[in-house]
């Protein structure tokens, strides 16, 4: 039972990690039928974000208030990266055969890496560590310490809290922005139909960097959450992760905002789970189940649903009622 | 009457293909201009080409002495002229009061309550299902709502496209008094049809395109008893 409730924990930390990124992808596919596979370097700029605000403000501090700088610091770097790439990038191939933005994707997703290896350590008037190696995240009171134990055998860390607080206030948020605001329903204007949203007046250029930045901010706290669990970061990070994120964006039905956190929380559930259980079925081999392959069971999932359920848990709905 | 939309010479190319081949003709302000032809006489094209949706290749498009023949579709609308597109593309998974919303979307005064309320006056069915999703209507009162969206931008012209498209006898007539309404209260309106009858009744000004080119030309009486229009059009012989 313990053991339960540990990998249920687990798989909503997780799965809030998923769910924050997957968003970005499922928005950007809303608008612009876009699979942006760069952005999981948006969050893995995200996390240098927070890091470098930390280095030139707060270098050695630990208290709790820093974090929401941090946070600023790591949506803003997140936001601008997705933005500059939307603008530099993919508006000029928005007329071309999806195949080309699709290529740009992977081009962009491979500059960002090499970007943060090579250069984060010359960035004029900074002297930040090398990102050839892992780089230490910061630590924050109260959010990294020591884990809560609830009950005997059952462990939570005080990131996988905040994980999954900020997940939670994301959704609320991203749930407001979306149906409560002009530039949210010029979102699902957009996503229903892009011509006749123009006729309405909305300048779909300006939407598009929207959706762009909505996923990005998530991105960039995903970021932070991520450096605050792992308590270390690098250039690579946002590889595995991105494609995680993708898989639950596609489990929830790509396109749909529910779905991208729904997928989210269900594909770390799973993850967590699966891990898990299957350890505990019989292994002539010695070389099944454990840890190691946890990334191979959520892609198998992707498969079933792909073959079983192409339009996701929920459907590939256009951007509505996140 | 001043001319409050030019249009000289347009030319709209598909690719290699040119579906409208250099049209000009003129809506002046408070009248309706009816546009009538068959399928693929570019009329269509036509009016995306004034909204903005698409560019022309040649020619130029004058609204209230500016021409618009390169601004942005969404910049149009703020000077004043709405389209209502053809098959009337509501948002369908949004209510009736959200696709009404978001046709005052370039609006930020005050009055937009008040037009919304004016928007269920004139269409009383919408004020009664304002919070059911658009995709639920029929082709009537999808068209209804086509048009009050198009009415909350507060346009001086108004560009309807085949209004009439797979409606019954009854409705039809309720969407082309609705149009003399319009007309009466002031609002200038281009009328785009292929039931050439009822779209020439209404009409001040009416024109014939075929294949792209503009054919026949005179008021809406005009055309309505001329011998090729007769024929070609209300099916007599």
């Amino acid at each position: 039972m313990e053991t339960f409730l540990q990998q249920l924990i687990n798989g909503l930390t997780l799965g809030s990690l998923y769910a924050l990124i997957a968003v970005g992808y499922t928005v950007v596919y809303g608008i612009v039928q876009l699979i942006n596979f760069a952005h999981g370097e948006v969050f893995m700029i995200g996390a240098f974000g927070a890091l470098a605000t930390y280095l030139l403000l707060f270098q050695g501090q630990t208290a709790l208030w820093i974090l929401p700088i941090m946070i600023i610091g790591a949506m803003v770097a997140a936001v601008g990266t997705a933005v500059a790439m939307e603008r530099v990038a993919y508006r000029p191939l928005r007329n071309a055969p999806r195949l080309a933005p699709l290529i740009t994707a992977i081009g962009i997703s491979v500059f960002l890496q090499e970007f943060i290896r090579l250069f984060f350590d010359k960035i004029p008037g900074t002297n930040f560590p090398s990102a050839k190696a892992k780089i230490p995240f910061p630590q924050i009171d109260v959010v990294t310490g020591k884990a809560f134990s609830p009950l005997a055998g059952v462990q939570i860390q005080r990131a996988a809290v905040f994980t999954i607080a900020m997940m939670a206030l994301s959704a609320l948020g991203l749930w407001y922005f979306i149906n409560k605001t002009k530039t949210g329903r010029g979102m699902q204007a957009v996503s229903q139909d892009p011509d006749t949203a123009r006729l309405m007046g909305i300048n779909v250029d300006r939407i598009i960097v929207a959706a762009f930045a909505v996923g990005a901010a998530l991105a960039g706290i995903a970021g932070v959450a991520q450096g605050l669990q792992i308590t270390n970061i690098n250039f690579k990070m946002g590889f595995i992760a991105g494609l995680k994120a993708f898989t639950a964006a596609v489990l929830g039905g790509i396109g749909n905002i529910q779905g991208a956190v729904i997928g989210g929380l269900v594909l770390g559930m799973a993850e967590a789970m699966i891990t898990q259980y299957t350890g505990m079925l019989p292994d002539p081999f010695g070389q099944f189940g454990g840890s190691s392959w946890k990334d191979v069971w959520a892609f198998a999932l992707l498969i079933i649903v792909l073959v079983f359920r192409p339009q996701g848990l929920l459907g590939a709905k256009v951007v509505d009622r996140a | 009457m001043s001319d409050m939309l030019e249009v000289k010479d347009l030319e709209v190319s598909y690719g290699k293909i040119k579906a409208v081949k250099g049209i000009s003709f003129t809506v002046g302000q408070g009248e309706v201009v009816s546009l009538i032809g068959t399928n693929g006489a570019g009329k269509t094209t036509t009016l995306r080409t004034i909204s903005g949706l698409l560019r022309p290749t040649k020619g130029s498009i004058t609204f209230k002495g500016q021409r618009i023949d390169q601004t942005p579709a969404h910049e149009i609308v703020t000077l004043g002229l709405a389209h209502s597109p053809e098959g009337r593309r509501i948002f369908p998974q949004m209510t009736v009061e959200e696709n009404l919303l978001l046709g005052a979307f370039t609006r930020s005064d005050g009055e937009i309550g008040k037009d919304l309320q004016a928007a269920y006056d004139l269409f009383p069915i919408l004020g009664e299902r304002s919070k059911q999703p658009a995709g639920t209507f029929s082709g009537g009162e999808q068209q209804m709502l086509a048009m009050g969206r198009a009415m909350m931008s507060r346009p001086q012209l108004l560009m309807l496209d085949e209004p009439s498209m797979g409606l019954s006898p009854l409705m039809m007539k309720r969407i082309m008094s609705t149009i003399k309404t319009l007309q009466e209260q002031g609002t200038t309106i281009l009328l785009v049809e292929q039931n050439a009858q009822a779209a020439l009744r209404l009409a001040n000004h009416g024109y014939v395109l075929e294949v792209g080119k503009i054919v026949l030309t005179g008021t809406g009486r005009e055309l309505l008893t001329s011998d090729e229009v007769r024929k070609a059009y209300l099916g007599e012989d």
